[in-house]
């Protein structure tokens, strides 16, 4: 990667500007003692929040959460063993648009303390052995290229050989527009990957939270044995903006919202995140896996 | 000679078009004929010049020339005996994507293309090459039905991307192109994908999970329009943010192959197919009997596995020395340094990925790439 430090420009944010994305809700929870919840709007006290599984104690809403907390809400306790840990990000195309790719991945890097918008490992989910692969919004707004496509790849993978469930816990802005036509392709590698572990009888629980749009949404997202998705939710394929623009009239209340997809048919179950432990246990049993 | 729908980067070409057409209308004589023959001289020249010169904005604005032939031309042009099959059996029929039994030479296949519209009316009604869940539903039920009886599958990619509705999220147009590529992953039948003109994104790529896949010369190929692209990264879509996308997002059928994106790259008639679509159908028509003639000797229930192994190699990403247990603090700076030019970097990139800086190196845990 040629490019130095100082090039990296820090006075701007990174690429985090998928509007329609952030339009649902706050990314980062903001820095203070107490903070204003956007859905009901009430002051909440944040070690209650977070002490309840970073649910609004007033009105249950889904803060969006880093993969780290995600993994330590799903699994039990010390299970989790991070798998796929030294698949980096190698810039294909040497991308730059008003900043270089390398200098936003270096500078996400820094920011977050994590080297890619995932994780992936084994782990025990109510003593159940299973493959987990949980992606991170705060990073890149947790969109996929390489080694996000390789590492849920390798995880399938992994889950054929090895027998387990496959649980991948999606929030996306979608492809990642820096690798472009090889981040397409990590749709297709991650469905074709998908067949095969179809093929062999394998189980996967797609647990989709807020957001999951683009190219996760139309790949893997949407190819769970048994789909899942927290409360309110925005998944979808395009995003709200982009459908607004094309058929110029307003979206009625709740698209796009995972009771929606539910009424749809497109999820089979609006998982409360306090629920979500034992109802991924639950699939694993009737499957019997 | 003049087309109605002259590209920005044609103006130079006006002035020579005119030209000639002046010297066509003289009563001729030896000195006239001599002018013109050097006037057409020039244009040949030039157009050739032009052509073998566009920049990646330039190839986007070709590969959406209204008079580009679409999947509707070259099914005229190409295939015998064309019999439609219409609809999904679920929820209706979506003209932007064609389905139907044809033959090509002496093969019986399956077509499955992308179409935009012809004249007005037809490109609302196809939502100009935005197909629908039901287009993707359909594709896929007429590809089971090719592989149920032995037909390999020809697909032509011609969209700007899959329509961006109300009604094709309510019914499910992740899913269905999800379901798409996951299903043509594992058809046995021969199946050869050639982008024609726009391969926009999921939409394209929804039919374009084959053995072996093409781009038309003057195609291109992307995750997101440059628009798109501009407007996110850029703030600001205009000309010149356009074109830095376009060339950015490495698009091209020449960066494609380079990626290993894509298998070949077709070449067109000089100045673009849509100066001669009879040409470019010999062309392509040439394409897919000589793939398919090669795909014919592999037995139909090994083609998924050549496949699997076609797409699982795509992507490029470095192998760095397992790092301990990232450390919790996320104020703490990342601690193995993310720059991959590390000695313990091993480069794994996409097949044939000469575009990179680095050297491609294809898995060592794995056999060689078959040479086919
Ligand atoms: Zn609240």
């Amino acid at each position: 990667m040629a490019t130095s430090k100082e090039q990296v420009q820090t006075t701007q944010a990174a690429g985090r500007t998928w509007m329609d994305v952030k339009s649902g809700g706050s990314n980062a929870i903001p820095e203070g003692l107490w903070l204003r919840c956007p859905q009901c709007g009430q002051m909440i006290y944040r070690k209650q929040m977070e002490a309840n599984l970073h649910v609004c104690p007033e009105c249950e809403h889904h803060f969006r959460i880093s993969a780290s907390e995600r993994v330590r809400q799903l699994t039990d306790p010390e299970s989790f063993e991070p798998m796929f840990t030294e698949l980096r990000c190698a810039d294909p195309l040497s991308f730059v648009d008003r900043k270089p790719y390398a200098a936003r991945l270096v500078d996400e890097q820094r920011r977050t303390g994590e080297h890619e918008a995932i994780k992936a490992g084994r782990a025990f989910i109510k003593g159940r052995a299973a493959m987990l692969c949980c992606m991170d919004l705060t990073f890149m707004m947790g969109s996929m290229g390489s080694v996000v496509g390789e590492t849920i790849t390798r995880s399938i993978e992994a889950a054929i050989d090895q027998n387990l469930p496959l649980i991948i816990v999606s929030c996306s802005g979608g492809a990642r527009m820096q690798e472009s036509g090889l981040s397409l392709m990590q749709m297709a590698k991650t469905s074709a990957a998908l067949a095969r572990l179809d093929d062999a009888g394998g189980l996967f629980i797609s647990v989709l939270t807020d957001p999951t749009t683009g190219g996760v949404t139309a790949s893997f997202a949407m190819l769970g044995d048994v789909i899942l998705a927290e409360p309110k939710a925005l998944i979808g394929f395009a995003g709200p903006r982009v459908i607004k623009q094309t058929i110029r009239q307003d979206l009625p209340e709740g698209f796009q919202r995972s009771e929606f997809l539910q009424d749809a048919g497109l999820v089979d179950r609006v998982v409360h995140r306090r629920d979500m432990r034992s109802e991924v246990s639950r699939v694993i049993d009737y499957a019997g896996k | 000679m003049a087309l109605p729908h002259v590209l920005e980067c044609e103006k130079p070409l006006h002035e020579l078009e005119r030209k000639i057409q002046a010297l066509e209308s003289l009563t001729s004589n030896d000195a006239d004929q001599s002018a013109l023959d050097a006037a057409r001289a020039e244009y040949a020249e030039a157009l050739a010049h032009l052509y073998a010169n566009l920049s990646p904005w330039d190839i986007v604005r070709v590969a959406r020339h209204p008079k580009r032939p679409q999947t509707r031309d070259y099914i005229r042009l190409i295939c015998k005996d064309f019999c439609e099959l219409h609809g999904d059996r679920r929820f209706g029929d979506d003209p932007a994507l064609i389905t139907g039994f044809a033959r090509i030479g002496s093969m019986r296949v399956m077509i499955v293309g992308h179409h935009k519209g012809a004249d007005t009316n037809d490109k609302i009604a196809c939502h100009f090459g935005c197909a629908h869940p039901e287009g993707y539903r359909k594709a896929l039920a007429k590809m089971r039905l090719a592989e149920k009886f032995g037909l390999p599958i020809v697909t032509l990619v011609d969209t700007p991307g899959a329509f961006p509705g109300l009604g094709a999220e309510q019914r499910g147009q992740a899913e269905a192109i999800a379901v798409n590529m996951l299903e043509m992953s594992r058809m046995k039948t021969p199946i050869v994908s050639i982008v024609i003109g726009e391969g926009g994104s999921g939409g394209a790529l929804g039919i374009a999970v084959a053995d072996r896949v093409a781009m038309l010369e003057y195609a291109y190929y992307s995750v997101i329009s440059p628009e798109g692209c501009a407007a996110i990264l850029w703030k600001e879509a205009n000309s010149e943010t356009n074109s830095a996308a376009a060339k950015a997002l490495k698009l091209t059928a020449k960066d494609n192959l380079e990626l290993g994106i894509v298998d070949d790259v077709i070449t067109e008639p000089v100045g673009g197919a849509h100066r001669d679509p009879a040409a470019m159908g010999r062309t392509l028509e040439q394409w897919i009997t000589d793939r398919l003639r090669e795909l014919n000797r592999f037995k139909p229930a090994n083609l998924p596995a050549r496949r699997y192994e076609r797409f699982r190699k795509l992507g490029s990403y470095l192998e760095v020395e397992p790092t301990p247990e990232p450390s919790e603090d996320a104020a703490a700076p990342s601690p193995a340094p993310p720059a991959p030019e590390t000695d313990a970097t091993t480069p794994r990139a996409a097949q044939g990925n000469g575009a990179a800086a680095r050297k491609p190196r294809t898995r060592s845990s794995e056999p060689a790439p078959a040479g086919n």
